[in-house]
């Protein structure tokens, strides 16, 4: 056999029979192989939409929507664009994320705690609950919540009047609009301060007593600086703020602003929801502190709540966060089953009504891809900068 | 190995090489059967009877298609879809031909890529709304909230009507005709809005038909045609001589019951001998036999036939003929002839 041959020979086999380059050559095979089945889907679908005569192109959205949205954060109407539209959607998903993580946590505490309450009755009703709860697909949940506000609400001319210009009906919850007077900037300005002043008031606080043991109340000299003193600079400019209240017409209240049943059944059925899992997050995480961990911190006799505050929870937080994160995660993205009941968001307006109207089917939905894609990274970036701030530090 | 890469790379290769453009006639033929795009359920128009069987005006064109086709009406695979989805899955190919009482517009005929069949329902816009709220016309809905199903063109009517008599509005959007129901009968709106066959359908299925009223005001022409994709011409070919088939089966009173009477040898009437197909050959034009039409009619029945049985004045709907009687009988249907 010559020898040349004998070289390639060896060369050839040793791709396959070398442990390491045999990694490489499948990976590199892999690699290669999922590359070329995307570029062939999309290759596939850019030829076929070309074949039929509707080439990719983002132009729709500089168009006239010509379709009304009944709750837009910006100014919107049938007149406004596509593009209007879309971040009229992008505005309602994000409403509905934000409000629902807010709730869902709260919620979530509170079940996780109630679950560790000696109690018998509390902890056993928490445990229901969490188990009734996130055992139900969450679209149920949805459909359930709209219903009841829908069907038990009275209608418009049978409101029910709460407190001094708020109604509640089945088309909404309406509450007298804050017109603001330029004065009114004033108190914004002081609220501004006052934030600044605690921000700088926290690490003061700390440095002194870090230095000298001496504590100053800082939660009270808080309270005072971001609310008692906006609530001051208000009554003295003379309580620059008048009240739209909304009043009965023919069909429905007009004026004042109005939380539609839609917003309310879609945030209070994925926080209630998203907060029966929190709740087990919470309870797993704070029994994950040891009880040596507490005894210690009575036996330094450390007040019960501070033992809590200091001791138990920023332990207990490390092992929440993750999993938590994740929870949040799912909330984002099951809001998009908003047009189920017609709220109107990313997926009902620019993947749902624009859509419709454009054809443009491939780019729409790339559009709400992108943002459940961006909104689901921000959370998730969020949440680690956290987790990272608050982890052990090791030395 | 080398073995196992070969076949991968030519089971690539294969893959590839199958993006061919059969016709959708020979895709048809070859299938056995018809896939028609109708909607999700609309009470007369195309919704399962109890026994799951598909029923309604729309589902007997799907059929009059196939059975010209097919020569058999019922290898009709009937595809629901919601005023979202029907393009698409016409598109897609999921569908060879869409019946679901949709409006042929501009935007759609061209920017969506569709062609339409004849009109084969002149329909209009209208308001659904509750006898007790005292109101007598669109006119005196400023303010009101509008139930709508989300995705036809009947949100743009709206936008454009209230906009343009300067009234408020606010829209409750649905994603089916069912859930816009529901929302309307749990009072979350004043009024229900959509093409006034649809209304008539709905306010039937309701549980107190005359608490309901339609009405007068049409704020909108909505001629509803079936459509096919662009591209395949004597696809689109069959599929609008079928239509027109149909209807010229009644001008010329050619009836299920009468069909083979008529068809069975040539007779005095030209016009009726090229619909059975005893005269010339039609059919070869469209790539099928002669017997193409009678087979259609066979289906169930000329246009009338199909309208009373469905949506006319002796079924829940009662729909009057109105606008869709033949021109012979001062309607405006009005099918350009078979010769």
């Amino acid at each position: 056999m010559p020898a040349l041959s004998v070289f390639e020979g060896n060369f050839l086999s040793r791709l396959w029979n070398d442990k390491e380059t045999r990694s490489l050559v499948v990976q590199v095979i892999a690699t290669l192989a999922f590359f070329a089945f995307f570029a062939y889907i999309i290759r596939n679908a850019y030829v076929n939409l070309e074949a039929l005569g509707k080439g990719f192109s983002y132009e729709f959205l500089f168009q006239t929507s010509a379709y009304d949205i009944n709750q837009h954060l910006i100014e919107y109407s049938s007149k406004s664009t596509h593009f209007t539209a879309m971040l009229v959607g992008i505005l309602n998903t994000l409403l509905v994320a934000v409000c629902g993580i807010a709730l869902s946590t709260v919620v979530g505490f509170i079940l996780g705690v109630l679950r560790l309450s000696k109690n018998w009755l509390t902890n056993r009703l928490a445990y229901i609950y969490i188990e009734f709860v996130r055992n139900v697909p969450v679209l149920l949940h949805i459909l359930l919540v709209h219903g009841i506000i829908v069907n038990t609400l009275p209608i418009p001319r049978q409101a029910i009047s709460v407190g001094d210009g708020a109604f509640l009906t089945n088309r909404g919850f309406f509450v007298p609009k804050p017109i603001y007077e330029p004065a009114f900037w004033g108190v914004i300005a002081v609220f501004v301060a006052g934030l600044a002043f605690f921000a700088w008031f926290r690490k003061y606080a700390k440095r002194v007593q870090d230095d000298t043991g001496a504590q100053y109340p800082v939660f009270w000299i808080g309270v005072g600086a971001i609310v008692g003193a906006p609530l001051l600079a208000f009554v003295a400019f003379g309580a620059p703020i008048s009240w739209d209240v909304p009043s009965l017409q023919r069909f429905n209240f007009a004026g004042g602003m109005v939380v539609r049943p839609e917003f309310i059944a879609l945030w209070l059925a994925l926080s209630l929801y998203t907060a029966a899992f929190i709740g087990e997050i919470v309870r797993a995480g704070i029994q994950a502190v040891s009880r040596g961990q507490t005894e210690a911190a009575y036996a330094l006799s450390i007040s019960r709540g501070r033992t809590l505050t200091l001791v138990v929870i920023p332990q207990a937080l490390r092992a929440i966060i993750p999993p938590l994160t994740s929870q949040y995660l799912n909330l984002a993205k099951n809001s998009s089953l908003a047009i189920a009941i017609g709220y109107m968001d990313i997926v009902a307006t620019i993947g749902g009504i624009s859509l419709n109207q454009t054809g443009r089917e491939m780019e729409c939905m790339l559009i709400v891809l992108l943002l459940y894609l961006l909104l689901s990274l921000a959370i998730s970036a969020t949440m680690n900068w956290y987790n990272r701030r608050i982890k052990l530090v090791e030395r | 190995m080398r073995t196992t890469k070969i076949i991968i790379l030519g089971a690539i290769l294969a893959l590839v090489s199958t993006i061919t453009q059969a016709s959708t006639l020979e895709e048809v033929k070859a299938r056995g059967v018809l896939n028609c795009v109708v909607t999700t359920g609309l009470a007369g128009f195309a919704a399962p009877d109890e026994n799951g069987r598909w029923e309604g005006f729309d589902v007997e064109f799907c059929r009059a298609v196939a059975a010209a086709v097919l020569g058999d009406g019922e290898k009709v695979r009937f595809v629901p879809s919601t005023g979202k989805t029907r393009f698409t899955l016409l598109n897609s190919g999921e569908g060879d031909i869409l019946f679901r009482n949709t409006t042929e517009t501009m935007s759609r005929d061209t920017d969506l890529k569709l062609t339409f069949l004849p009109v084969n329902y002149y329909d209009g816009q209208g308001f659904l709304i509750r006898k007790d709220s005292g109101i007598t016309s669109a006119m005196q809905l400023d303010g009101a909230s509008v139930c709508i199903q989300t995705g036809t063109t009947t949100e743009l009517n709206l936008a454009d009507f209230f906009s343009s008599n300067k009234m408020n509005y606010e829209p409750v959007n649905s994603e089916t005709n069912e859930e816009s129901i529901a929302n309307y009968t749990s009072n979350r709106c004043d009024a229900y809005t959509t093409d006034a066959s649809a209304l008539a359908s709905t306010r039937a299925a309701l549980k107190d038909p005359s608490a309901h009223i339609i009405l007068p005001e049409i704020i909108s022409k909505e001629p509803l045609a079936g459509a096919v994709r662009h591209g395949d011409d004597n696809w689109t070919d069959i599929a609008k001589w079928v239509v027109n088939a149909l209807i010229i089966a009644e001008e010329l009173g050619v009836t299920k019951a009468n069909l083979h009477d008529h068809c069975a040898a040539p007779g005095d009437n030209p016009s009726i001998n090229r619909l059975c197909g005893t005269e010339g050959n039609m059919g070869a034009f469209i790539g099928l036999d002669a017997q193409w039409a009678v087979r259609a009619i066979d289906n169930a029945g000329n246009y009338a036939e199909i309208y009373e049985a469905t949506i006319g004045p002796n079924t829940p709907l009662a729909l009057e003929r109105g606008l869709n009687a033949s021109w012979k009988s001062g309607g405006i249907l009005y099918a350009a002839p078979i010769r």
